[in-house]
């Protein structure tokens, strides 16, 4: 029923408010896609505290709201107890500070930047959604998601990421600041070197699927794996190019929301709080949604690049049910949970996506500047785009030798790669050391090493 | 008035704004970013026109890098500290040259443009006209000696400003 | 109507000169913009503002077109020719882009100003 509904309204039927069907159709889709990643927000708040809190060993904001009833409570079912709120109310307490604070405007920014810098920042966060699909393309998920299913799916999504540097830049140059404008900097350079592994590892996929549109990739991943493997999806995280390529896309994804250890253009200790350090209330909050929402999405994307979209298991259930007969019927049930869960399946997929961002956030020290740089133009970019010659490679074995001569040559090819690379990488290494591995002396120095100092007596000259 | 005529009236008008903040905007941050808006409505305005591959290069490449980078100069090299000062007979420089350039542009709308107003429509469009596949088919086989071209251009560009960047003065 | 318009539907109803005028009146104002703003970094950007608006004049005709081309190979690629030249425009300005600020910092490395007014040292 609500098929056809949908299914109408698609169609062009006038429905009982008035507006024009597909106009509705596609501001239904908007509110499906903005609605979980606003409501979600909150909770990713309390998680990573929750979750950091576990990783430190100490006990974080993740008890607040633990009432303790007193022996004498008139209640005797209450009389001694405790209810726990595991640090629910957290989040809610933290936005109503962020509602009720002063909101200050410092008088030496530069008014008009300084208040779009942070809808600027929020809008390529939600926008990044616009062609992500958590549901299957048949049935009735297939008329709701994505927002458009355009051919140039992931194209819309690397370009509109590269606009996150906007809100970044402008509220370090709009605060009028030192350290704010070096944040802005350090973001700006950090996006645009970054953008480049992230768009090979891109690449690489889209090469092997052989479509830029979204839907088609995940399709290419429901595919028997590595061309002859039949039962078991072709998750591109399971193939040898795929599994550098997501290595690849997941760095640069940690750099392009600038979180932990690529949190630079905000690093507390060299710059107090980077490009929001003039930034109060809502207008602080709201750079803050964006970060969280950016991460959600952007595990989102990860989850459709690499690990099968909304696919529950990496399982070919239709396939299997004919390979064994006997279990039919569980194979046809998995099936259709696949079918329906799907919009679950997704969310847990960004979920994961998001714990393993505060993983890294709870076990990796910042980068300093050069490393930072070295990381993106040194190892990711030729590691990128040996990862493209490699898939290229596989397209055109494959297509003569056939699913398995492809794929062993694959291997041959990858492992020759990795040596050459490692050799060259190693002896770029050996030259370079001198700047990897500073030393600071802390103890005295051999009167022989000793700066000469000569202390002359003003009187005398 | 349709809804296509509003569409390029609003997308055209925004990238025409922009345009004119990039000459009269004095600071050189929000001259960036008035010229940020053109490029990014240009892009709508390739898709419009149903270039989608084009439209969402234009915003990767102009909007997404070349302007980051802009940004980047302005912000850290603090232009837009120093005040652009006025030479004496710069008003009137400035108004010539507004006033040339109405008259080129007078000159070529009628000249050149106006006789073009007759075509309205292609005849049979393609297909997958502006599709990425398109794209890619015809970069790969009528253009690619150009293409190869191109590429050496960009390695010749990247080899320039590598040169720039680490010699020092 | 919030599909992706059809090209035939744009074609019909909104004259090419609006489009042209666009690309036109972007065209003079990067003109205007090199010849009367001093700071080199600004008409860097109005040369990349004339590029586009070559750009959008080159995707106008592409979209518009002439009469007669179909969907075969060749017409194919004759359909593809506008847009091939916007990706050539976009590589040159790519480049030129990374050589020209390049330049730019490098001047500025060396005097710790940059303004165009004084960059004359090969005059005379």
């Amino acid at each position: 029923m609500v098929y056809d509904w949908l299914k109408g309204l698609q169609d062009g039927a006038i429905n009982p408010l008035g507006i024009s069907g597909p106009f509705l159709l596609a501001l239904l889709k908007v509110l499906l896609l903005i609605i979980p990643i606003l409501t979600l927000v909150p909770g990713l708040i309390w998680w990573e505290r929750r979750l950091l809190s576990w990783m430190q060993d100490r006990i974080g904001p993740n008890r607040t709201g633990t009432i303790t009833f007193p022996d004498n409570f008139p209640l005797k079912a209450l009389a001694g107890k405790k209810i726990r709120t595991f640090g629910l109310l957290q989040p809610i307490a933290d936005g109503l500070k962020l509602f009720l604070k002063e909101d200050i405007t410092p008088s030496h920014v530069d008014r008009k930047i300084y208040f779009i810098a942070p809808a600027i920042a929020l809008f390529p966060a939600f926008a990044l959604g616009g062609t992500l699909p958590w549901g299957p393309h048949t049935g009735i998920y297939g008329l709701l998601t994505p927002v458009a299913n355009i051919e140039i799916g992931i194209l819309y999504v690397l370009a509109i990421s590269s606009l996150g540097a906007y809100g970044v830049v402008l509220a370090g140059y709009a605060s009028n600041n030192k350290y704010s404008l070096m944040g802005g900097l350090r973001a700006s350079a950090q996006l645009i070197s970054y953008e480049l592994g992230m768009a090979m590892a891109v690449a690489a996929v889209v090469m092997a699927a052989g479509s830029m549109k979204l839907t088609s990739l995940v399709e290419a991943q429901e595919a028997p794996l590595w061309g002859f493997v039949e039962g078991v999806q072709n998750w591109f995280i399971f193939t040898p190019y795929g599994l550098v390529a997501a290595v690849v896309f997941l760095i640069a994804m940690i750099a392009e929301t600038n979180r932990a250890p690529f949190d630079l253009p905000e690093a507390e200790n060299e710059l107090i709080a980077g490009y929001h350090t003039e930034y109060s209330s809502m207008k602080f909050a709201v750079f803050f949604m964006g970060e969280y929402a950016a991460m959600f999405v952007f595990s989102g994307v990860f989850a459709v690049l690499f690990l099968g979209g909304y696919n529950m298991m990496p399982f070919q259930w239709d396939v299997l049910a004919n390979q064994i007969p006997a279990m039919r019927g569980f194979f046809e049930f998995m099936a259709s949970a696949n079918y329906w869960l799907a919009p679950l399946t997704f969310i847990v997929k960004c979920a994961a996506g998001i714990t393993f961002f505060i993983w890294l956030r709870a076990t990796l020290p910042r980068l300093r500047y050069d490393q930072l740089m070295n990381l993106g133009w040194k190892t990711l970019l030729p590691v990128g785009v040996a990862n493209f010659i490699v898939v290229g490679l596989w397209v055109v074995l494959t297509k003569i030798w056939g699913p398995v001569g492809g794929f062993v040559s694959l291997l041959v090819a990858m492992v020759f790669l990795a040596v050459l690379y490692l050799n060259f990488v190693s002896r770029t290494r050996a030259e370079a050391i001198g700047l990897q591995s500073r030393k600071i002396a802390l103890v005295d120095p051999a009167p022989s090493q000793r700066r000469g100092i000569t202390l002359v007596d003003p009187n005398k000259s | 008035m349709n809804a296509n005529q509003l569409a390029f009236i609003a997308l055209g008008g925004l990238a025409f704004l922009g345009a004119l903040g990039v000459v009269l905007i004095p600071n050189p941050v929000r001259a960036a970013l008035a010229l940020v808006v053109n490029f990014f409505v240009l892009g709508l305005l390739y898709f419009v026109l149903g270039s989608q591959m084009m439209g969402i290069s234009q915003i990767m490449v102009y909007a997404g890098a070349i302007m980051v980078l802009f940004l980047f100069v302005i912000m850290m090299l603090k232009l837009d500290k120093k005040a652009e000062e006025v030479a004496p007979g710069d008003a009137w420089r400035k108004r010539f040259t507004w006033l040339i350039g109405a008259v080129i542009g007078g000159a070529i709308f009628g000249g050149v443009m106006l006789p073009l107003a007759s075509i309205t429509t292609r005849v049979n469009p393609p297909q997958n006209f502006g599709t990425p596949q398109a794209v890619g088919w015809s970069l790969f086989t009528t253009y690619v000696w150009p293409f190869e071209v191109i590429s050496v251009l960009l390695l010749v560009g990247i080899v320039g400003s590598i040169m720039l960047a680490k010699r020092r003065f | 109507m919030l599909e992706v318009l059809p090209i035939a539907s744009i074609t019909r109803d909104v004259p090419i000169t609006w489009f042209l005028g666009l690309g036109l009146a972007m065209f003079i104002l990067g003109g205007i913009g090199v010849v009367t703003r001093r700071n080199p970094v600004i008409v860097f950007m109005c040369i990349e503002l004339m590029l586009n608006a070559v750009n959008l004049t080159f995707l106008t005709f592409a979209a518009y077109g002439g009469s007669g081309i179909n969907a075969t190979p060749g017409g194919m690629a004759q359909a593809m020719n506008g847009q091939m030249m916007v990706i050539f425009v976009m590589a040159v300005a790519a480049a030129e882009v990374a050589v020209g600020l390049g330049i730019i910092m490098a001047i500025f490395r060396q005097k710790n100003d940059v303004d165009l007014d004084d960059m004359s040292t090969l005059r005379n």
